[in-house]
């Protein structure tokens, strides 16, 4: 298991600092800056700041294929040479340390040279397919060819003994290769075992002959496994599903914001001709860094299958049948001004804050305060562990939990649920010094970590203190407890909560700023519901047998046909027809992520915003434009028109809402163990997590159950399971 | 190969100059001198014909006894004890004294690369390496004194390690040195039971432990860095320095490669005192060696013999002349097959040390000298130089695995003639575009024979194509 040791002894050693740091964060109190002359300009750069980093800082860039900020140095591509005044050769520019009083010299003669070399010894075994080739337009090799190589090819054995052929390996569906055009840069490589975690990736032959692969025919096997695709700098490894869609160069591209996992990772969508074509992950350093998960990146085709594009009322031989807005419309207003203040909602994991505050305001004014989330959070009598948004959040933020030094996971999988929180946390076990424990099933996490147990009797013995961890987690410089989602929502999570908060809360983290309290919360709608003020839990309505039931995505079959009243009407706004749509008496159409802009909260309680991608398919329309319609309809006409409109409502309600991007900091957490604690209830039982092993990972959502390639994966595993060196 | 491989690190200049210690202090000759010694000045001319009592591997052929008995017969392990208890400096003083220059073929100064290793421990181990990786094409001196002499090479290890306060001394030994690797096993257990290394080594009161680990015969495995990470059980690739392995090397901690040859002279230069060894060759080249030659002469050898002697001398002397005469001589390889070739006329004059062969555009390297004779068809001799390099570069770094086998297509080519005059220019530019490109030597090492064959034989290369042009023309 890598877990750079190298480092580590370092970093125990700190007066050595200086001797290998190739990273800044080995550095101890701030040591004095070099001067060095990129091209005669000169820069000041912390000791074991590389060249092509400081080259960076005054803006000239070095051409690379192998580097890569997040990898390991590997300094195989040779295309970062550069002169260095008095040093007879050409030094890797990725690899080495500056020295004081050093002159670079980035656009001489031997650094030309030495490119350009590189560059035709590159480009002679790299077949000519271009044409061909999914990487084209954006392909890091045709580009630096165009800028550093040679005008002309000199490889005359070309009509001789021709070029090297590699036979292409089959490493799932999701990833196609084409290793002839592989110029072993090895950052696949390196990504598989640094920031993955699967050893899955590797070299075998010498020379010439070597060959990237996974040595036996295999999957390659991870959650995030996606991301070598755009790590490729040919097109080597190239999107599966995407393969000979479309050019770079056809494509319109909008940024916008994953809702499959509740992180929010940014993405780009990449649409043409009103049609969704591939999502790629955007940059952003607190969130995703530059990742993607597997699911964000290739459900998109589940976007165009299994949709609901036309609204819908039920017969009365049971029949649904398609109808025109209006006569939905209608049909579920009149249905609503029957039930009087007996409506009721159910919000799923797709919803975002727009409609979630339309619909409310909406039964508010019918008179109903029952709306609820379908997923369940502990709260009862009044007193609830909702009242405070840092009961119910990732309080220390993604991108802080690199730097925990002691994690309890509680009742969660995070590489699954969350696979970017992983690899976060992977990333500090790796080059930090930080240590994990799980309590729930076994499970693999991609790195070592102690497993304390599967009953949930072991969080009562760890906040006594009996057990041994407890010792730890007290000593620890930087705990974190997170707990999942799914494990507050069983029966006994209020004891979960209490019991846990307050014990996070006798904590003594070196810095009081320091929050330890954390909840991982599984899917995108559920942080702004509650800010928004939905009860978590479907309990409530149950238990008032609602006339008519308005299911916001609800497919997680909280509500089913046995426990709703037989004469309740059920009306289905969304954009899948999955699970909730057979109950449904009146099917209104929504738009999916990619087709509207709203507003998501992510788990940390950042709020961010999707754009328009493509216009929601056939009728569907925009969420809240649909209860804004259907309120007109009742009688009762919501006092918005437009985005703005009802974006000033989600700002009276709760401004962090509309404060895009922004991490709102959360406090109160000691009264929030005052509310959360008030009732205390035993605990029962085992832990469980819904996602175990990859295969469950796949098909969580309505999304991803409607997508094609999802389940090839799904496929590709169980069909591998049989073999004997797949697993 | 142990070697060649590593001469990238070719010494600076201003090393060099470090390496010529400021001569102030009178010296004494005599075994465990006990005052610190440095050379005389150069008042030498005439250098080989080593005498037999000034040879250090007295078993070389393997007439004798090589276990423990037969080697404290011949004088290793003789008060080993006291070397020890003069402690670290007067080794590394002897050491530099000496001129040692390291035996792998790169040729950089011992005592100096000894000492690196010399700062204040931050907790972690120390370790030296020894590297009997050999490999290059024509070397066969490692060998030698791993079956014939292996006590004389555990010593030397005792004794490098004490200079770099080494916790123990990996052997890294090639994979088809099977019965080199059963003797040397052997000599490392009876050194443990008579207890002269292990606890308490020699009863000096310093532990230190000698393993041996077999490669699998990967040529790229005796460039440091390649070796230490196949050491440590990882595919032999070598890693970006820096850091260097006295920062870290083998599991992370400083660590010190060294030729076999390198540590086994050790002992015999602590005994007799740098500045014996030092009397020996030019200055700056100073030392015997181990001179292997094999190829188109009457008597292929293995020889100790002195420093900076002259090729012409070391061939006649030692190896009954070139098959056929001095006259039938067409080239020689003098330094281990990554060396270029150099043609008779050079030969003559070549001096057998580091810098009378840099002066001829060739190198020392492993001073394994390959004969060829006018029977040769040298085109097609630097051809199979190439189509060795082709398969053991490692793959890592461009230049070296698409440039080497670039030049190999077009190498087997030029065998034939089946090739334009032009292409002779663009393998030269080749050649220069992987030397001192790649990560490690072996880019440089696949360079210079083709460097050397066409600075050389062009006129053969052409004359080649011309046959082949003009074979086809009747052909058609």
């Amino acid at each position: 298991m890598l877990r750079v040791p190298l480092t580590r002894a370092v970093l125990a050693q700190s007066q050595r600092a200086g001797v290998l740091a190739t990273s800044k964060r080995m550095q101890s109190k701030a040591p004095e800056k070099v001067e060095v002359f990129i091209d005669d300009q000169p820069v000041m750069v912390l000791p074991g700041t590389t060249v092509l980093q400081a080259a960076a800082q005054v803006g000239i860039e070095i051409p690379r294929f192998c580097y890569h900020e997040r990898l390991a140095v590997a300094g195989n591509c040779r295309m970062c040479l550069v002169e260095v005044e008095k040093s007879p050769k050409p030094v890797a520019a990725c690899a080495m340390p500056v020295m004081k009083g050093w002159r670079i010299k980035t656009n001489s003669e031997m650094t030309r040279r030495a490119r350009e070399g590189v560059m035709e010894f590159l480009l002679a075994n790299h077949p000519l397919d271009c044409p061909i080739c999914d990487q084209g337009g954006e392909c890091d090799l045709q580009d630096q060819a165009m800028s550093f190589g040679s005008d002309r090819s000199r490889f005359t054995d070309i009509d001789h003994a021709g070029k090297r052929a590699v036979e292409d390996k089959d490493i799932g569906p999701l990833i196609k290769t084409t290793m002839t055009r592989c110029i072993h840069c090895t950052r696949c490589i390196r990504f598989a075992s640094e920031v993955a975690g699967v050893d899955d990736l590797g070299t075998t032959g010498r020379g010439n002959d070597m060959q990237v692969g996974t040595y036996v025919e295999k999957l390659f096997l991870s959650e995030i496994s996606g991301n070598v695709i755009d790590l490729c700098p040919v097109g080597a490894l190239t999107n599966k599903p995407y393969s000979f869609v479309a050019r770079p160069w056809e494509i319109r591209r909008i940024d916008s914001i994953d809702v499959l996992d509740a992180l929010g990772s940014n993405i780009t969508v990449n649409t043409r001709t009103g049609e969704v074509l591939r999502i790629l992950p955007r940059e952003n350093e607190d969130i995703n860094e530059e990742w993607l998960s597997d699911k964000s990146r290739f459900a998109c085709d589940g976007l165009k299958r299994q949709r609901l594009i036309t609204p819908m009322l039920r017969k009365p031989d049971g029949e649904l049948e398609a109808v025109e807005w209006e006569t939905a419309l209608i049909g579920v207003a009149q249905a609503v001004k029957n039930a009087g203040s007996k409506v009721a909602a159910v919000a799923g994991s797709f919803v975002d804050a727009e409609q979630l505050v339309a619909v409310k305001d909406l039964l508010n004014r019918l008179g109903s305060e029952l709306l609820c989330t379908e997923q369940k959070f502990p709260t009862s009598d009044g007193l609830s562990g909702i009242d405070f948004r840092s009961n119910y959040l990732l309080n220390s933020s993604i991108a802080a939990c690199e730097d925990a030094d002691l994690v309890l996971l509680v009742g969660t999988n995070p590489r699954y649920e969350a696979p970017l929180l992983n690899t976060r946390l992977r990333k500090g076990y790796v080059h930090k010094e930080l240590d994990v424990a799980v309590i729930g099933p076994q499970i693999d996490l991609s790195y070592r970590h102690e497993h304390l147990g599967s009953n949930a009797s072991i969080i009562q013995d760890i906040v006594s203190g009996k057990h041994p961890f407890a010792k730890r987690l007290k000593s620890a410089k930087r705990p974190l407890i997170i707990v999942g989602a799914n494990a507050l929502s069983r029966n006994d999570g209020k004891a979960f909560l209490s019991s846990l908060h307050s014990f996070a809360n006798q904590l003594k983290p070196e810095n009081s700023d320091w929050k330890v309290w954390n909840v991982l919360q599984t899917n995108a709608s559920q942080v702004a519901a509650l800010d928004i003020g939905y009860k978590p839990g479907v309990d409530e309505v149950i238990a008032a047998g609602p006339k008519v039931l308005f299911l916001l995505g609800a497919d997680n079959e909280a509500i089913n046909k046995d426990n709703i009243p037989k004469d309740c009407f059920v009306v289905y706004l969304g954009h899948h027809g999955d699970n909730g749509a057979p109950l449904s008496h009146a099917i209104l159409p929504g738009a999916a992520y990619t087709e509207k802009q709203a507003t998501y909260v992510n788990t940390e309680g950042r709020a961010q915003q999707t754009l328009i991608a493509i216009t929601p398919p056939g009728m569907a329309r925009e969420d809240w434009k649909i209860i804004r319609a259907l309120s007109e309809v009742i009688g009762t006409s919501l006092p918005y028109d437009n985005l703005d409109e009802i974006r000033d409502r989600l700002e009276d309600i709760a401004p962090h809402l509309v404060r895009y991007g922004r991490l709102e900091e959360n406090n109160f957490f000691a009264q929030a163990e005052q509310l959360a604690k008030s009732q205390s209830v035993a605990f029962q039982g085992e832990i469980d997590v819904k996602q175990k092993s990859l295969a469950d990972f796949y098909m969580t959502d309505s999304i991803t159950r409607a997508s094609p390639t999802m389940a090839k994966c799904v496929q590709a595993i169980k069909k591998g399971q049989g073999r004997a060196y797949t697993y | 190969m142990a070697l060649a491989i590593k001469r990238i690190s070719s010494i600076p200049k201003q090393q060099l100059a470090a390496l010529s210690v400021p001569l102030t202090k009178k010296y004494q000759i005599r075994g465990n001198a006990t005052q610190v010694s440095a050379p005389p000045p150069q008042t030498k001319t005439k250098f080989g014909n080593l005498s037999d009592q000034d040879r250090i591997f007295t078993n070389l052929y393997g007439r004798h006894d090589w276990r423990l008995k037969g080697a404290l017969k011949r004088g290793d392990w003789y008060k080993t004890k006291e070397i020890l208890e003069k402690g670290v400096d007067w080794i590394l003083n002897e050491m530099k004294a000496s001129g040692l220059r390291g035996r792998g073929g790169a040729g950089f100064p011992t005592g100096m690369k000894w000492s690196f290793m010399n700062k204040p421990s931050d907790g972690r181990p120390k370790y030296l390496v020894v590297n009997a990786d050999e490999g290059e094409p024509g070397t066969c001196k490692d060998r030698e004194i791993m079956r014939h002499d292996p006590h004389k090479l555990i010593e030397g290890c005792l004794i490098a390690g004490r200079a770099m306060g080494a916790r123990a001394a990996y052997i890294y030994i090639r994979g088809e040195f099977y019965n080199e690797a059963s003797n040397m096993q052997i000599a490392i257990a009876e050194a443990y039971q008579a207890g002269l290394i292990g606890k308490n080594a020699c009863n000096s009161g310093y532990d230190f432990d000698v393993f041996m680990h077999r490669g699998a015969g990967a040529y790229i495995c005796g460039e440091e860095t390649a070796l230490i990470e196949s050491l440590e059980g990882k595919q032999g690739k070598p890693r970006l320095k820096p850091p260097f392995p006295a920062d870290v090397g083998v599991f992370g901690c400083p660590t010190t490669v060294s030729n076999v040859e390198t540590v086994a002279v050790a002992p015999t230069i602590c005994r007799r005192g740098g500045v014996w060894f030092a009397s020996f060759g030019r200055t700056r080249n100073s030392g015997t060696k181990l001179f292997n030659i094999s190829g188109h002469v009457n008597n292929p050898c293995t020889v100790e013999e002195e420093m900076s002697i002259p090729l012409k001398e070391l061939i006649e002397r030692h190896c009954g002349g070139v098959r056929g005469g001095w006259d039938n001589l067409l080239g020689i390889i003098p330094g281990g097959s990554s060396t270029p070739i150099i043609p008779k006329d050079v030969c003559s004059e070549a001096i057998m040390d580091f810098d009378g062969l840099v002066a001829c555009q060739t190198s020392l390297g492993t001073a394994a000298i390959i004969v060829m004779d006018k029977s040769t068809d040298v085109i097609k001799a630097i051809a199979r130089l190439i189509a060795f390099y082709k398969h053991e570069s490692c793959g890592q770094c461009t230049p070296c695995r698409e440039g080497v086998s670039w030049m190999n297509k077009v190498m087997t080519r030029f065998v034939t003639g089946n090739a334009r005059p032009e292409e002779i220019d663009m393998l030269w530019e080749v050649s220069k575009q992987i030397e001192g490109h790649s990560i490690c030597a072996l880019g440089d090492g696949a360079a210079w024979p083709v460097q050397g064959l066409i600075r050389h034989f062009r006129p053969e290369i052409e004359n080649r194509m011309k046959e082949f042009k003009k074979r086809e023309a009747l052909e058609n």
